[in-house]
């Protein structure tokens, strides 16, 4: 990464520079979405929820309406809102704990129903904000504060595979996609194609993003870079997993 | 336009759960959200049944946290939003309304009040008095309604919006199984006719104009970084709260004047306690009578007024002792004597109030 770009215009300066922690994902994710709303030009329909984990630190990061909830109940609350206002573009920005644990029957339920809402979930396999034990996403062999000797996936499964569990259950019309903070243009390219889902009615949309944090991970910035590039796509594949119209290639 | 649910004045012989249906459209409600549980299924029933003919919305969740996340999120777009729940559910339902009682949402909540603890029964009970009145990780800043009759189940559904959207605390509305299902006259209106203006709703998200252009953006949060800024919040709800209090507190009460023994009581248990004051009274014994209507905020003053002026007071309480720890504290100093009659999650007739006094009173 060579020039800063600006930040995106629907951002808000007095909340900058931003609370994550250096080398976080979730300033590049928010990037993303940020470049999506501005190119949609949507800022003032956006209605923005963000989860309880580190994605709380973005409860005054738009200057768009914004409402932190509680630990995995993003979902619902910004399903209620758009249920209540189909005019407003709904997102609901939560971790992966937030999502595919203690939220989990609420993601599976408004993949099922086709909420008309945008799902954005940070993979950072572990849980951040309480100081790094161990998630649905984590790794197998992976140390966690709760997993001190790697996750065994004999006692503890495998990691979760979202997206496509989202491709799996939501009707026609759904989008699904997993990207990564390494690629962010191609992550702002998802996100901007699920608010455009949104926007056409077509169903409930899903982006996943790989993300890293290396304050749990205890990485430098280059076994960040690797574990996100290298390792967490052993498991996670990135791409479109589920189009209404026509498919991307995959890598795109 | 829809037309309106109810044109001017209409008797009606119908289930607690039907009348709040109705209570609920005829206030003006725009969308419910809600989860299955007896006794409160039929609430959902009605509710489905006329959404289409008035506009209004319904959606089913996949539990009462999600119902009661839902109805933030309808609330939070500006609409007159509840829900209904009982029991169990209304344990999963203290979740979201924490988040209510945090962001000062006007969420509006039925319960109709079932056995516990855990699964139990879904007829008679009053044992959802404490986690309704205080349940949540906070300082019990909501408002409980506890209703005795249909007619009360009608005025106080559609009271419950405005006291909501007046004053911005969740508000419950309290019932059991047994009101639930069964069928009783009453008096449905439109509001207006009757002089009930309802208070306006107003959206905090998805307002009109580039928020940090032409308006602020909102951004509720409740998290907070240090002890200081959320004592600082929790300072001016309590002392909303407690401004609002005596103007939300209601209370029912008769021969309380001369009473050497009040009987106080709420919801449909009052009922049978009314009947036994007059029975007693009439064959001289000198009760009062005593029902808090609100139970969260209690009418402090009346109750400390009426405490101070009889020798005994006896709660009587389909539950063990939910709504005696409330009158003990809010009655604290007095040197009244405290008696009881407690029948948790099972019904209680004027019959054996009668008997439990002369038991007393010899
Ligand atoms: C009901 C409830 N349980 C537990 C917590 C504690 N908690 C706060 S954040 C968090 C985990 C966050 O992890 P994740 O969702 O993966 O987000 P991240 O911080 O990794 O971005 C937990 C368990 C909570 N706030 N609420
Ligand atoms: S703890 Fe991890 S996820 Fe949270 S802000 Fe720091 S780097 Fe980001
Ligand atoms: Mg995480």
């Amino acid at each position: 990464m060579s020039v800063q770009p600006a930040m995106p215009k629907c951002w808000r300066i007095e909340s900058k520079p931003h609370k994550f922690c250096p080398g976080c994902g979730h300033g590049l994710v928010l990037k993303a979405l940020g470049q999506a709303i501005d190119e949609l030009g949507i800022q003032d329909k956006i209605v923005f929820g963000c989860d309880i984990g580190c994605s709380l630190l973005s409860w005054d990061f738009f200057n768009c309406d914004t409402i932190q909830t509680h630990h995995g109940r993003t979902t619902p609350v910004v399903t209620g809102i758009k249920r209540a206002n189909p005019d407003v573009i709904a997102v609901a920005y939560m971790g992966d704990g937030g999502g595919y644990a203690i939220g989990s029957q609420h993601l599976v339920n408004a993949s099922a129903r086709n909420e008309r809402i945008t799902a954005i979930l940070v993979n950072n396999t572990q849980y951040g904000m309480t100081g790094g034990q161990m998630a649905p996403t984590t790794m197998p062999g992976q140390k966690t504060e709760t997993s001190p000797y790697g996750r065994d996936p004999e006692k503890t499964g495998y990691p979760t595979q979202g997206p496509e569990m989202v491709a799996a259950i939501t009707p026609e019309g759904a989008y699904v996609a997993r990207g990564t903070v390494a690629n962010v243009k191609q992550l702002k390219g998802f996100i901007k194609k699920a608010l455009e889902n949104q926007i056409a009615g077509n169903g409930f949309s899903f982006v996943e993003a790989l993300s890293t944090c290396p304050t749990n991970w205890r990485t430098n910035a280059e076994e960040t870079w690797n574990f996100v590039e290298k390792e967490m796509t052993k498991y996670f594949k990135v791409g479109e997993i589920k189009v209404p119209g026509p498919r991307e290639k995959e890598g795109q | 336009m829809p037309e309106k649910p109810i044109q001017g004045e209409k008797r009606a012989f119908m289930t607690g759960n039907e009348v709040v249906a109705w209570a609920a459209l005829a206030a003006g409600a725009e969308i419910m959200y809600g989860y299955p549980i007896t006794p409160q299924n039929e609430i959902m029933h009605y509710w489905t049944r006329m959404v289409p003919k008035y506009d209004r919305r319904f959606l089913q969740t996949e539990d009462e946290l999600s119902a009661g996340f839902t109805t933030v999120g309808g609330v939070l777009a500006g609409k007159r939003a509840f829900t209904a729940t009982a029991g169990p559910g209304n344990t999963l339902m203290q979740e979201p309304l924490s988040m209510a009682e945090a962001m000062r949402l006007p969420v509006v909540v039925v319960v109709q009040q079932r056995g516990g603890p855990s699964t139990a029964t879904v007829i008679y009970s009053q044992q959802e008095v404490t986690m309704t009145t205080l349940g949540g990780n906070g300082e019990g800043l909501r408002v409980v309604y506890s209703t005795a009759t249909h007619q009360e189940l009608f005025d106080y559904t559609i009271k419950a919006f405005n006291t909501a959207w007046k004053y911005r605390f969740p508000t419950f509305v309290l019932g059991d199984g047994y009101q639930a299902k069964m069928r009783e006259s009453l008096v449905l209106y439109d509001p207006q006719t009757r002089g009930i203006e309802m208070v306006p709703t107003e959206p905090y998200v998805g307002k009109p104009g580039l928020p940090g252009t032409d308006r602020p953006p909102t951004h509720m949060r409740n998290t907070y970084n240090v002890e200081e800024e959320l004592y600082e919040v929790l300072e001016q709800y309590l002392a909303d709260y407690a401004k609002a209090a005596p103007q939300i507190a209601e209370y029912d009460a008769f021969d309380t004047e001369d009473a050497d023994l009040v009987i106080v009581s709420h919801g449909v248990v009052s009922r049978a306690c009314k009947a036994a004051v007059k029975e007693l009274r009439e064959a001289g014994y000198k009760v009062g009578y005593f029902r808090p209507i609100t139970l969260r905020p209690l009418p402090v003053d009346q109750l400390r007024e009426t405490a101070g002026k009889c020798k005994q007071m006896m709660v009587v309480e389909s539950a063990n002792g939910q709504l005696d720890r409330l009158v003990k504290e809010a009655i604290f100093g007095s040197t009244v004597e405290m008696l009881s009659l407690f029948k948790p999650g099972v019904g209680i007739t004027s019959e054996e109030v009668v008997s439990r006094v002369k038991e007393i009173k010899g």
